[in-house]
């Protein structure tokens, strides 16, 4: 360990002579950790699509800002009706498609009838099934009608899903993508990078970057010394476990931990005996220790969570005390329900360090109330067709990375099994509502309701550990949805 | 020698048969959907019957099966689900960086390997032969990823002669060629190394039992010198164990080389394979694998024409 610290001090004195040459750098090479399938947004789910095509190379109507607000894109303003159903999006002018075709309302209502198609294979259709009929009035207004009111409409337009793309080029956007953004797509290498570079002809102010490339580094232990060897100078989320101190001494690095859109759930089948007993959720809530969790499965970043929701949320409240811990109180609410003396049950638990780390810890801290837990490690895709698809499970550690899906918890045949009408009824309230106070009461609720209900053991958010040159700026500290955003990325000096 | 030939390459066709129904079958039982993987958690049931009915997995297996076989026989390796691209394509892509990268490292542990083995065994049981020895003992208990970690510290973060890691491809110029190799350099040399270490071993051990038979004193007798016996008539009896041990490397190196591509991040051969399984890209699974058995008995059946370029009793078959 000697020898690799005097070699870092070695690397350190090299990169501080070399890097006074490099004034107002143009170009960037950010690491992230998955390949992408292929690059259309509106045909898979895998979150590494977005991760580089997002706001970089495709805008929707309306996007996602740095703290999770809707912000104007294409569409340069919108109109609801007092009844909540009809929308007037009025889009921006001068707006073209990086292979020169004109951007106008036709290619809005031509991308969204594409999504909610009978044969689409967009992955989050749901964001569409309100949509009763979509009409280009004039090149520049678009009038989208719903079949019920939806308060969310505006946000849902501004996912990744729903971007709009032109009919001249969609079906290609899998391996070549044409979008309306500030950066137009260059070149694949598959299993290397793809690289973007700044589009000439954009609408809006021009990013700082000439050109940027996305580079595929799976191996952690492989992302540090590209790190370090500055032939990568970001990484939006390093998975660097232990040396990520030693990454946080240097200056040349800026270290940022922010937060995500990812809930940490102890996932319960709320179908299955005994966790079809709220006494037994209850005490398994109870003796859960958040902070030994989050200490052993994520380094100890992470905010505690109390219910199904980011605390980056501004509709966020803190629900960590509604179960504290409290061993005692849990053996008492076992014994209640009927388990003086506990019960064994299976906790399976997928790939990443966060679930199968957490899921020794939460064993553990449940074997003190007697809980017995079997630990069966799965593979992704055995945990998605035993766990997410049958039901076949008793516990399971996972993060729902989607941004705001507290509305998962009132789907009928999701994979925890609960079911309670009053938090449904909340639902389409909210669904109904369009007033952002309104709104905002209303998540309090539902957030309330499950949190009560102890439908899952509620862990911990995600965090995101963003590692970048010192020198970089604008890079995003929070990520509420699944993005790279490049846009506002530039190089001081 | 076309009798010999005929034989080896009708056991390589019947071996490639029986590889493409294990293959096959293995994948089919297989947990985990294709479509659901690629949509994802909440993927609505008619968006993965849409995306199923069009990657065509709806039809029966058997039918599916005969088509892969008729594909193949014809070139055709069908279209991989996650990339939509060819599978062809993408082979071709990866194979431009593993191919490289496997002769540069068999290269390498050879140009090492050969003179080490016979220079130790020369000096049997001097000093130079315990430390040649020794070293090569290392070299077999040393994890090539430690290793390669090792040589990025070094060679990358520290002196920053060549990249940590990636692949740009081979570029349009010479310019392009040269960055491309210099990419290749470090994962070349870790992975050479540890394939040198045991390659010399077996030289060593190979020469010292053929140096230990009556032909070679014959030769000493009739008054050759001692460097003609051991190049002229000892090294070419010790070959074939060598030759043995060199297609087996070459195998491994063509595509056993995952952890190597994961340290430098280099889009080979492993790596696709990897990605392909754990996103249940089965086509390209299918694929990758029937390529790598076919390439597979293609060496060996140089390997096996060389024994038989070595060994002149091969080639009357008697």
């Amino acid at each position: 360990m000697k020898t690799f610290a005097t070699m870092l001090g070695a690397a350190a004195v090299l990169l501080a002579s070399g890097s006074a040459a490099l004034c107002a750098r143009t170009d960037l090479v950010v690491g992230v950790v998955l390949e992408p399938p292929h690059l259309d947004p509106t045909a898979g789910a895998a979150a590494a699509i977005d991760e580089i095509v997002y706001a970089n190379v495709f805008e929707g109507l309306t996007r996602i800002g740095p703290n999770g607000e809707v912000e104007p894109a294409l569409a340069e303003s919108w109109e609801v009706s007092d009844d909540g159903l009809t929308y007037n999006f009025k889009l921006r002018e001068g707006v073209t498609f990086h292979d020169g075709t004109t951007f106008e309302a036709e290619d809005v209502k031509f991308s969204l009838d594409r999504a909610r198609a009978e044969d689409s294979t967009n992955a989050q259709k749901v964001l569409f099934s309100a949509i009763e009929n979509v009409e280009a009035v004039d090149p520049t207004t678009v009038r989208v009608t719903l079949k019920h009111p939806q308060g969310a409409f505006p946000y849902n337009m501004g996912w990744g899903d729903a971007v709009i793309v032109a009919p001249e080029s969609a079906d290609a956007n899998k391996e070549k993508p044409v979008g309306t953004g500030p950066f137009k797509f260059d070149n694949w290498a598959k299993g290397a990078s793809v690289t973007i570079s700044k589009y000439a002809d954009y609408w809006g102010k021009p990013v700082a970057l000439e050109k940027a490339e996305f580079r595929f580094i799976p191996d952690a232990a492989a992302a540090v010394p590209a790190l370090l060897s500055g032939d990568v100078q970001a990484f939006t989320n390093l998975q660097a476990g232990d040396a990520l101190p030693q990454i946080e001494a240097d200056p040349r690095f800026e270290v940022v931990i922010g937060a995500t859109e990812g809930e940490t759930i102890l996932a319960t089948n709320n179908g299955k005996a005994p966790f079809d007993n709220l006494k037994v959720r209850q005490a398994i809530a109870h003796a859960l220790n958040r902070d030994e969790i989050i200490l052993g499965a994520s380094s100890g970043n992470g905010v505690p969570i109390g219910s199904h929701f980011s605390p980056a949320n501004a509709a966020y409240i803190d629900l960590t005390d509604t179960y504290p811990h409290d061993v005692e109180k849990a053996k008492a609410l076992l014994a209640e329900a009927g388990h003086p003396d506990g019960f064994s049950a299976t906790l399976k638990l997928p790939p990443p360090p966060y679930a199968r780390q957490g899921g020794e810890i939460v064993a553990s801290q449940l074997r003190e109330i007697g809980i017995e837990l079997e630990i069966i490690p799965v593979e992704w895709a055995q945990w998605l067709e035993q766990v997410f698809t049958n039901k076949d499970y008793d516990l399971s550690i996972v993060s729902h990375t989607e941004p705001n899906d507290i509305n998962i918890y009132a789907r009928d045949d999701y994979y925890f099994n609960y079911n309670n009408p009053a938090f449904d009824a909340v639902m389409e309230e909210l669904d109904a509502t369009t007033d952002p106070d309104k709104r905002k009461e209303l998540f309090g609720t539902a957030q309330r309701i499950i949190a009560e209900d102890a439908v899952n053991g509620f862990l911990f958010q995600m965090p995101k550990t963003g590692v970048w040159d010192a020198k970089l700026e604008g890079m995003w500290e929070n990520a509420p949805i699944q993005a790279n955003d490049l846009t506002k990325v530039r190089w001081t000096d | 020698m076309t009798a010999y030939l005929a034989k080896r390459l009708a056991i390589g066709l019947a071996t490639l048969l029986v590889a493409s129904l294990v293959v096959f079958s293995v994948l089919e039982i297989l947990p985990g959907d294709p479509a659901r993987i690629m949509l994802g958690l909440n993927a609505s049931p008619e968006a993965l019957e849409a995306l199923r009915s069009q990657m065509g997995l709806d039809r029966p297996v058997v039918l599916r099966y005969l088509d892969w076989l008729a594909g193949m026989a014809t070139g055709d390796f069908g279209r991989s689900y996650t990339y939509s691209s060819p599978v062809i394509e993408l082979v071709a892509e990866r194979v431009s960086v593993s191919l490289p990268l496997a002769l540069m490292a068999l290269a390498l542990s050879t140009a090492i390997a050969i003179p080490v083995g016979i220079f130790a065994a020369a000096r049997r049981g001097r000093l130079s032969d315990t430390i040649a020895m020794g070293i090569a003992q290392v070299g077999v208990a040393i994890p090539n990823f430690w290793f390669a970690m090792l040589l990025v510290y070094i060679f990358a973060v520290g002196l920053r002669l060549v990249p940590a890691g990636g692949f740009p491809g081979w570029g349009e110029d010479w310019g392009g060629v040269w960055q491309g190799f210099k990419a290749l350099l470090l994962p070349a040399v870790a992975l050479a190394l540890p394939q040198a270490a045991i390659l010399s071993r077996v030289t060593r051990s190979a020469m010292l039992e053929v140096m230990g038979e009556d032909y070679i004193r014959t030769a000493r007798a009739k008054g050759l010198p001692r460097r003609a016996v051991l190049w002229r008539h000892a090294l070419r009896n010790a070959l074939i164990p060598v030759l043995t041990i060199l297609g087996l490397q070459f195998a491994f190196l063509l595509a056993g080389t995952i952890i190597i591509e994961n340290v430098f991040y280099l889009p080979g051969l492993g790596r696709l394979i990897f990605q392909a399984i754990s996103q249940r890209d089965l086509i390209v699974v299918e694929g990758v694998v029937m390529l790598l058995v076919a390439s597979i008995i293609v060496i060996n059946l140089l390997v096996d024409i060389c024994y038989a370029i070595a060994d002149p009793r091969l080639r009357t078959g008697r």
